[in-house]
């Protein structure tokens, strides 16, 4: 596979994420610039931070003078999933070199997403695959939240109201995948338990974390049952860490 | 008010090196190959566990909470978020074009939302 078709297919890989952050981006830097702080902070955090939600929480916390101790540890509690997110990429990163600090730096949910769920073509570059598909994913949100944090109020809000849904389509759709790929329902339900449990205990704001947290404790507990229940057959491959 | 840019600065600069560190532990942690075995056992669940909680994340206020327990969504908004993400489901499910699912799902949700 040629270099300039690789990146034609990272780049259509990637569109999804394209209409997803692009646009909640400019939601961002519009927030962002219309809440009393100088717009450049919007490209700006989104090239330091680069994390979505953690990035939006920070808004209020800026505007209104919050510490930075108060920011970093709201930080944490926001991307404390990421703790484990690198668990399944240990492995499909470990033939990738150079260009590992930046994809263990770009490491978003959506960009996460795709690297555990789409394959690179036949004989193409692993780690230049990776790249693309990273640096295409930060280049949406980096230049959305830029023209979002300009564009001030300039663009009517009607227009792109529901644009956004674009990225829950996106996990609907990376969950189906999941579903062809994995074929175990375990931990789909523990999962659903666990959010339910993180919804009612936690609350809607820090389910994700909560939620993430009590399905790897509930997938250990019910370890010996699946051990059991699964034995050898098409799931031996799935258990083996074969993804 | 008055922000102070250099408090700000500080602050983002902050939150960056804390989503690093989040984004950096496993893979200091453990190296290639060395991956403990229980760790090994949870990657491997990890995926479809992350996908079904952003899932149910983006569908979170559908679900009534204490105190009162009852649903503060408007029928039409629930529905402009289900009917689309069933849309995406179905034909994910049927053409495996992420493209033609996230595309249509999403123009239903945009037009849904604007009869609501």
């Amino acid at each position: 596979m040629t270099r300039s078709a690789l990146v034609r297919f990272a780049f259509r890989t990637t569109i999804p994420v394209l209409l997803g952050y692009s646009t909640i981006g400019l939601a961002y830097g519009l927030l962002l610039a219309t809440s009393g702080l100088p717009w450049w902070l919007a490209p700006l955090s989104s090239l330091v931070v680069y994390a979505g939600a953690a990035q939006f929480m920070a808004i209020p916390l800026l505007a209104g003078g919050a510490g930075i101790v108060e920011v970093a540890v709201l930080t944490f509690l926001v991307n404390a999933r990421h703790l484990v997110y690198g668990l399944s990429l240990i492995k499909p990163f470990g033939e990738v070199r150079k260009a590992r600090p930046y994809l263990i730096y770009a490491l978003t949910d959506e960009t996460y997403g795709l690297l555990t769920t789409v394959n690179p073509p036949e004989g193409a570059s692993k780690a230049r695959f990776f790249t693309l598909v990273s640096a295409f994913d930060q280049s949406y949100w980096v230049i959305g939240s830029l023209v979002g944090a300009l564009a001030g109020s300039l663009v009517p809000a009607s227009w792109t109201t529901g644009l956004d849904f674009a990225l829950t389509a996106l996990f609907i759709v990376l969950l189906v995948e999941q579903i062809r790929s994995v074929r175990r329902p375990a931990p789909y339900l523990v999962a659903i338990g666990a959010s339910l449990v993180a919804l009612l205990l936690a609350g809607p704001d820090r389910l994700l974390v909560v939620a993430i947290v009590l399905a790897m404790a509930g997938m250990l507990a019910l370890k010996p049952l699946l051990r059991k229940a699964t034995g050898g057959g098409s799931d031996a491959q799935a258990g083996g860490g074969s993804e | 008010m008055t922000v102070d840019i250099w408090a700000s600065l500080a602050s983002i600069l902050a939150a960056g090196l804390v989503t690093l560190a989040c984004r950096a532990t496993p893979f200091l942690l453990f190296r290639q190959g060395k991956i403990p075995p229980l760790l090994d056992y949870l990657q491997g669940s990890l995926p479809p566990i992350v996908m079904t909680v952003l899932v149910f994340n983006s569908y979170k206020a559908l679900i009534p909470l204490a105190p009162t327990w009852t649903f503060t969504t408007a029928p039409i908004e629930a529905l402009a978020l289900v009917v689309p993400g069933i849309l995406a489901a179905v034909l994910q499910s049927w053409k495996g074009n992420a493209l033609l699912s996230i595309a249509g799902a999403t123009l239903l949700h945009m037009a849904m939302a604007r009869l609501g």
